[in-house]
């Protein structure tokens, strides 16, 4: 019965369109992406005046605002802090570079409220400087100033990921030709480098702006009032679920409407118009002296976003030891975070790929370009709106509220954009002839997708896992909202003390998450460099 | 060569196919003899690709039938996919699977088929491979990924071959070798074989008939000399060898040339006179001419004279005649030129 529906499935596709098990099981995971955002849109018609109410508030155009400064703020200083090291580590002699290059992608593994805990914890009233001089100075920490560097420290690493390869691909015969006209470097940098990099930019600037948004931890710990913090508030403390609602909405809408600016802009001039295949590397630039200042401009970064945080969590990790606090505690939450991280991940990958194929190899299909929207709308919405959603969904769906299902549900939304992005890279590197090579020696679409695409595939198909078991890790308000009773990730044990500044607690499920998202960088830095 | 005359390999018949509502094969009709090396060629652009895609089953075919070996692979609505055809295909970039070693190439198609060692085996044998097995696909210079290919496509023993502009990512200098080597072995296993190919020579040179394709359409198939000496058309003719085209108004059921004037018929309609350079002579009586331009190739050479009308015509001869630009010669025919409808 199974075999007889599976030949059918198999069957009735016709060469150059998809199948159809193909079609439904995208269909399916695309059609899941929806739920979230509708039923935050029935919460609001449900409650129709308690939402505008919510929504047409002076308080809500202030955070709004707010949101828009904070959130341009950080991706401006994010900028300033990656593209000097973009450009030091691909364009100069700098002595250890490539090591350097590698450092500087590893605050990535930091999750924002980590590094904001430790902001707090080092320089805080009871932190760790006044804790070892014995003098409580009060240093002007939080609030807007505070989220805005703590963000711009964490969040710059995507920046360069996006930054580095463009840096790498430039023409230097271009800069020749404007220096042949009699332009001085920074001239060229600025009128021929610049604009050819803004592509590399804006998608860097674009991850980081909707990191900003969506970024619930950091915020809240630094005590700014940022459009998640004011929504999860409204949800906890006062129960007013409507209300919460409404701003999550908005908040979503306004990171549609940065994803809607960003494709927009882009869409009107093209960088790679003319560029003529296998052009020369560019000569490094000899920094001489000058590469003292380098290192000091680099080194204050990494002391900031390396040194920094796992030195204060070591000094209150033995504060904390010394105090009595068990090493052991944190067993039972680090294998409960890896199931569920390794579930999540496993889950989006098997979602991505039928996305991914689709895209693809069928691009002309008619039903690809909507499923390929729908399935990246994860990407522009906030963890939080997708989780305060499912919350009410759960409300209609008992069985599932606060169960794993509906845990790793979330997380397979939020994350399918990165799994899909990998996934498609790599397929697009599988050249179709060996496709309709294996076909024609006799084995069905099933069997050459296990057989010829995925294998050779196989490193976007890891890569995506490991970002999704990475981001998964270190994700904080969905598992706030959605974690089944009784599920204690190391994240929410991180949080939970150390937003009442129980540094010593905190620190060592701090240090454990470091560790754990070290792998899959590792994973990915090792999957890169074969390449 | 065991070419059946009488028994049919394939036959296509009305074939149509299109992209994106433009119609990229129109009316594709042709048969393939048991044994017979057929070679599809044409301009690029002119869907002889798309051909072996919808023989194969890689693409839609919107109208005709298609039987391979008797049996019927499209047929209305009835489409037999790719892995149940038993067609062969060596790809333009050989699609060798980049994960496996040369042996596992060659057994990918082999699965479950008993004796598939020694199928394997004799593939590798018969394309000089024996020592190669264990090697990866990427450490094989272009000719050898090329035999790894041909390997992999003859070893489950097909129906038919396919073999897709099969020398165009090799380097010229090896390309006449490897041409040799391939066709060889293709005459070895008696499998009938398709080859689709832009290079005239290639399909002059092996094929038993060739199928002059332009524009989605066959419009001449025949032996080499019938394609090369009796061209249906204008088009034929031009981009099979060089050619000499002179048009003419006919009247009195003959044509007027420079060259001289030539039967034809339908009185008012312009036709076209096709002198191949080689039938042309230089000789002591005939139509003067000048010398503009020598272009020596060793094996001969082409001269290209003006008449003294200012007709441009080229003339192919022995490398030893010795003659420069400003030389005035005589020329005349060594051979009946063809003449055809010019419409067209």
């Amino acid at each position: 019965m199974i075999a007889a529906v599976r030949t059918f499935i198999m069957r009735s596709s016709k060469p150059g369109q998809p199948s159809i098990a193909l079609i439904l099981s995208a269909l399916i995971v695309a059609s899941l992406t929806i739920a979230p955002p509708s039923y935050l849109l029935f919460r609001i018609i449900d409650n129709s005046s308690a939402a505008a109410d919510a929504i047409f508030a002076i308080s809500t155009l202030e955070l709004t605002l707010r949101t828009l400064a904070y959130t341009v703020t950080v991706t401006a200083l994010a900028t300033m802090i990656a593209l000097p090291i973009a450009w030091l580590t691909e364009r100069t002699d700098l002595p250890a570079r490539r090591i350097i290059a590698i450092l500087a992608v590893a605050p990535l593994a930091i999750p924002t409220y980590v590094g904001a805990m430790v902001m707090i914890a080092a320089l805080g009233p009871g932190g760790m400087f006044s804790d070892l001089l014995e003098y409580d100075f009060p240093l002007p920490i939080y609030g807007f100033g505070g989220a805005t560097v703590v963000l711009a420290l964490f969040t710059y690493p995507y920046l360069l990921l996006t930054l580095r390869p463009a840096i790498g691909a430039l023409d230097p015969r271009l800069e020749e030709a404007s220096g042949s006209f009699g332009y001085g470097r920074w001239t060229t940098f600025r009128r021929i480098v610049l604009p050819q990099l803004r592509p590399a930019l804006s998608s860097g600037g674009l991850i980081i702006a909707l990191y900003t948004l969506a970024d619930f931890g950091a915020p809240s710990l630094m005590r700014f009032d940022s459009f998640t913090r004011v929504i999860f508030v409204r949800y906890e403390s006062t129960f007013d679920r409507t209300g919460a609602a409404a701003l999550a909405f908005l908040l979503a809408l306004i990171a549609l409407s940065i994803v809607a600016l960003e494709v927009w802009t882009r869409g009107r001039k093209r960088y790679d118009a003319i560029r003529i295949a296998g052009h020369p590397k560019a000569e490094q630039i000899r920094l001489g002296s000058w590469r003292w200042l380098a290192y000091t401009y680099i080194g204050t970064i990494l002391a900031l976003t390396l040194v920094l945080p796992v030195g204060v969590l070591s000094y209150w990790l033995i504060r904390g030891i010394s105090a009595g606090e068990q090493i052991s505690s944190v067993w039972q939450e680090l294998n409960e975070t890896l199931l569920v991280a390794g579930f999540a991940a496993i889950v989006t990958v098997i979602a991505a790929i039928p996305i991914a194929i689709l895209t693809v190899r069928h691009s002309r299909f008619s039903l690809t370009r909507p499923i390929e929207v729908l399935s990246y709308s994860g990407y522009a919405l906030p963890g939080l709106v997708v989780g305060l959603s499912l919350v009410f969904a759960g409300i209609h769906l008992r069985v599932l509220y606060q169960s794993y299902a509906m845990l790793i549900a979330a997380y397979v939304l939020l994350f399918l954009p990165l799994a899909i992005g990998a996934a498609r890279v790599s397929l697009l590197q599988v050249r179709p002839s060996i496709e309709d090579a294996a076909r024609g020696l006799g084995r069905s679409r099933w069997n050459v997708f296990r057989t010829v695409t995925a294998p050779v595939a196989y490193r976007g198909i890891i890569t995506g896992g490991a970002l999704v078991f990475l981001t998964t890790i270190k994700e904080l308000p969905v598992t706030l909202l959605l974690a089944p009773i009784g599920f204690d990730s190391l994240a929410v044990r991180v949080w939970s003390a150390s937003s009442e500044a129980f540094f010593a607690r905190a620190a060592l499920p701090a240090l454990a998450l470091l560790v754990l998202s070290s792998f899959p960088l590792l994973v990915l830095e090792q999957i890169g460099r074969r390449r | 060569m065991n070419i059946k005359k009488d028994t049919l390999a394939l036959r296509a018949s009305g074939l149509c196919a299109s992209f994106d509502g433009i119609e990229v094969i129109s009316d594709l009709t042709f048969d393939v003899r048991e044994g017979e090396l057929l070679a599809i060629l044409g301009p690029s652009g002119c869907g002889k690709t798309t051909s072996l895609r919808l023989i194969a089953g890689f693409e839609l075919a919107t109208a005709g039938s298609l039987t391979i070996g008797g049996e019927s692979v499209i047929e209305s609505n009835n489409f037999r996919p790719p892995e149940k055809r038993g067609v062969g295909m060596v790809f333009q970039d050989y699609a060798l699977f980049p994960h496996m070693t040369v042996l596992e190439n060659i057994e990918y198609g082999l699965q479950g088929i008993e004796g598939q060692h020694q199928m394997t085996a004799q593939a590798l044998a018969m394309t000089n491979l024996t020592n190669f097995g264990d090697r990866r696909v990427h450490e094989l210079s272009g000719g050898e990924q090329q035999r790894v290919a041909l390997a992999r496509a003859i070893a489950p023993q097909p129906k038919l071959l396919l073999l897709d502009e099969p020398f165009s990512n090799l380097d010229p200098s090896l390309r006449s070798r490897v041409r040799e080597e391939l066709h060889d072995i293709v005459r070895q296993t008696g499998i009938t074989t398709i080859l689709v190919t832009h290079d005239q020579e290639e399909a002059l040179s092996i094929a038993d008939r060739v199928a002059f394709m332009t524009s989605g359409k066959i419009v001449q198939i025949g032996s080499p000399e019938e394609i090369y000496l009796q061209p249906t058309s204008i088009d034929v003719a031009v981009f099979i060898g060089e050619t000499n085209v002179l048009y003419g108004v006919v009247s009195n059921s003959s044509v007027d040339t420079p060259l001289g004037t030539f039967a034809a018929s339908d009185n008012g309609s312009i036709a076209a006179v096709l002198v191949r350079p080689e039938h042309l002579v230089l000789s002591k009586i005939g139509i003067p001419a000048t010398v503009t331009h020598r272009e020596y190739y060793g094996h001969d050479q082409i001269l290209r004279v003006q008449l003294d009308d200012t007709t441009l015509v080229r003339i192919r001869i022995d490398s030893r005649t010795h003659h420069l630009p400003g030389d005035r010669v005589m020329i005349s025919l060594s051979e009946a030129p063809l003449v055809l409808a010019a419409s067209g």
